[in-house]
């Protein structure tokens, strides 16, 4: 086994065990911590969308840091639909974001997924720039750098009403990923996830043996976008307001940061990482306000230096070693 | 000890249950959403102090029996989602009774729906986008609008110039300012032009170019909107390297450009500047001068007060008011009530009310002028430009 990629969450179209773990921990989360919802409806959104960076990132091995571009697209498309055209319904709203990032991501991923390394990245970090300075003149639109207020979003199907303590925010972005999580997984598993896994590992083989590298690229960065787009929409929704860091490039750091620190390539990487981090996050804010970025820095300089493939990257490992000290 | 780990986390536990005070019946909770990390935490930093000063000077206020616990949380910066995470968490995990601090607008309006449906008595500290006022009917603002004070220099402008040139910085509040100066200007004087205007980005810290554009234009007075802080030096480096000064061109804005915390950093450049805000730390009143020498007997001989922590200090004044008037037992319309109501003849800054319509701040905006005191540059007030007044645009769009 190649030690950087792992192929074991992926070995199975079945459903393992394990796998249910992440879902059976948010249920039981919102039970046992009803007064952390909020919290727990924000981390869910950041899963959905760090699942989107590592679908581009770890599986295509596109590195981009403009992810973010989609996310306030997502969010911004939401927020207009409800705030100027009254379309107030969240599962509209949810599609219609998806589909403008994913058009978006397909419009740019043609030009810009020619290029590769340093130059993928810096156009998808001056797409990013050029969305944000668009959403930061067009005030009429987007309110500018005020944020956009006056965003109100009718109950889901006509019953579920957007609450104080967030319990239908947190059911409803678990929802959401839990059917992206099922896209993403079928996806991977098909014979284009493997195309993608190819690409990644051995460009000049693949077109070599005829495999169509840029259209997949292309297909699979819009997905992405779209999934971004999705996650996007969701924080409008459970904020009711959209701010330009939604589009900044703080936010395309920051993710690709949980990502890592979860596992790259992984696609439970997504989960761990970043709830690992909003939660540390969290926790050390509250006990430090002032010097809680210290505590983030130390566990990530931890990360790196002692768990190369992230949390998930130190339990593959852990348990390889084990595996190896039962057969003696 | 290495045996027992979950003896070291009982002691942790002990020690921190120890140091949390326990919450009596008149206990009053303050959530406080500020800025502590991040590039840009002066203003959450002075509002911070400014609040653990008020109340170390004040605990005797209280009624018998009451105290106030503050719980602070750290936004990070402009961010929408996660202050309304955080206020969200004040309420309904800390079951606060009051929220306040709130430095970035945006943070303001994501909490705004919040306030309204949890009803929780929310005080900004800063906030100043003219509108966050009138988002939420739990809303006080003890800090300022910002069309006010650009629109009071324009006033003044049309008095004494004819031909103005614009510079503001490219965002909300640049745009802000630059139609409330000009709808004052165009008011005060039908015969006055703006000779030309210029949107200078916000990440720039060189200014030559567009005051020299400005400059070109041949106005009598330049006015400059950025964002409080160091670019005001950067401002200043660029007028003086032109000779602007020289020239006979007047550097007119508003407190921004000359802020009390910056002049120390901005050399001889900034003597002779005006500018309108409603709070400088030279002002000559015996409150101000009672909270300056408070603030730097507890902070340092060399640290300076933001306007911010006026803001914060008085909104300190209007919350223990609320909570004296009711005896520590706080009802949320009760408290609005209180605050909205709430004046005071010895603020730092002057007399201040709040506006029972709009529960925007009333108060003086004064014309200032950059003099050297003691061998320090100061803003020397010069006037009172607009007396006891609300934000025109709160005032015009309040319903």
């Amino acid at each position: 086994m190649h030690p950087h990629i792992s192929t074991f969450y992926l070995a199975s179209v079945r459903v393992r065990a394990a796998e249910l773990l992440p879902w059976i921990v948010a249920l039981a989360a919102f039970f046992l911590f009803p007064d952390f919802l909020s919290l727990g409806a924000r981390i869910l959104i950041y899963i959905l969308l760090v699942l989107s960076l590592d679908l581009v990132i770890g599986y295509a091995g596109i590195v981009t840091l403009g992810h973010a571009a989609f996310f306030g697209i997502g969010a911004y498309t939401a927020g207009i639909l409800s705030a100027h055209f009254g379309i107030k319904d969240p599962l509209l709203q949810l599609a219609a974001a998806g589909t403008v990032a994913c058009l978006v991501g397909f419009g740019t991923g043609l030009y810009v997924l020619r290029t590769s390394g340093l130059t993928l990245i810096m156009l998808t970090l001056a797409i990013s720039a050029l969305c944000l300075e668009v959403a930061n003149k067009a005030t009429s639109w987007t309110g500018g750098a005020d944020g956009l207020s006056g965003v109100t979003i009718a109950p889901i199907l006509g019953y579920f009403r957007f609450d104080l303590w967030g319990k239908t925010a947190y059911l409803y972005s678990l929802a959401v990923l839990f059917v992206v999580w099922w896209l993403v997984r079928t996806l991977l598993n098909s014979p284009f996830g493997a195309s993608l896994a190819g690409i990644r590992d051995n460009r000049t083989r693949m077109e070599g043996i005829g495999a169509l590298v840029n259209r997949r690229l292309v297909q699979v960065y819009s997905i992405s976008a779209g999934i971004a787009g999705l996650a996007g929409a969701l924080l409008t929704q459970t904020n009711q307001f959209v701010g330009l860091n939604a589009l900044g490039f703080e936010l395309s750091g920051e993710i690709l940061v949980m990502l890592v620190l979860g596992g790259v390539g992984r696609l439970y990487g997504a989960f761990i990482g970043t709830a690992a981090y909003l939660i540390a996050q969290d926790q050390l804010a509250k006990k430090f306000p002032e010097d809680w970025y210290l505590g983030v820095g130390i566990l990530l300089v931890g990360v790196t230096m002692f768990a190369r493939g992230g949390l998930l990257g130190a339990l593959d490992s852990l348990t390889a070693r084990l595996r190896r000290a039962l057969k003696l | 000890m290495h045996k027992h780990p979950a003896l070291i986390g009982l002691m942790f536990t002990a020690v921190w249950l120890a140091t949390s005070a326990p919450a009596s019946a008149q206990t009053v909770k303050l959530g406080v959403v500020t800025t502590l990390t991040g590039s840009n935490s002066l203003l959450g930093e002075h509002m911070d102090k400014a609040i653990r000063l008020y109340m170390e000077m004040h605990k005797s206020d209280l009624p018998p029996g009451v105290n106030v616990q503050v719980i602070t949380r750290d936004d990070g910066g402009p961010s929408p989602d996660k202050s309304k995470q955080l206020a969200q968490e004040l309420i309904v995990r800390e079951k606060i009774d009051i929220l306040t601090g709130i430095v970035w607008s945006p943070n303001g309006a994501a909490i705004a729906p919040l306030a309204t449906e949890a009803k929780i008595p929310t005080v900004l500290m800063q906030a100043g986008a003219s509108a966050n006022v009138t988002m939420s009917p739990y809303f006080v603002r003890f800090s300022f609008g910002t069309w006010s004070a650009p629109y009071y220099m324009g006033a003044y402008a049309a008095k004494h110039y004819k031909k103005v040139y614009i510079a503001v910085s490219d965002y909300a509040p640049g745009a802000d300012s630059e139609a409330a100066f000009e709808k004052a200007f165009k008011e005060g004087n039908s015969d006055g032009t703006i000779v030309g205007r210029v949107r200078m980005p916000l990440a720039t810290a060189d200014f030559v170019p567009f005051l020299q554009r400005a400059r070109d234009a041949n106005p009598e007075a330049i006015f400059v909107f950025v964002p409080a802080g160091k670019l005001g030096a950067s401002i200043m480096k660029a007028f003086g390297d032109l000779g602007l000064d020289k020239a006979g061109i007047k550097l007119i804005g508003t407190g921004d450009i000359t802020a009390d915390e910056e002049l120390p950093t901005m050399g001889n450049t900034p003597l002779g500047v005006i500018t309108v805000s409603h709070y400088s730390g030279n002002g000559d009143r015996p409150a101000n001068k009672a909270f300056y020498a408070a603030w730097k007997k507890a902070y340092g001989e060399n640290s300076i007060p933001s306007f911010t922590a006026v803001h914060a200090w008085d909104a300190m004044g209007g919350i223990y008011h609320a909570i004296r008037e009711q005896k520590g037992k706080l009802d949320p319309d009760r408290t609005i009530e209180l605050l909205r109501n709430y004046k005071t003849d010895d603020s730092p800054r002057g007399p201040i009310a709040i506006d029972p319509r709009t529960r925007d701040i009333r108060q003086n905006e004064y014309l200032r002028e950059v003099k050297s005191v003691d061998g320090k540059l100061v803003n020397v007030e010069l006037e009172v430009v607009g007396k006891m007044v609300v934000d025109p645009w709160v005032e015009a769009n309040t319903k």
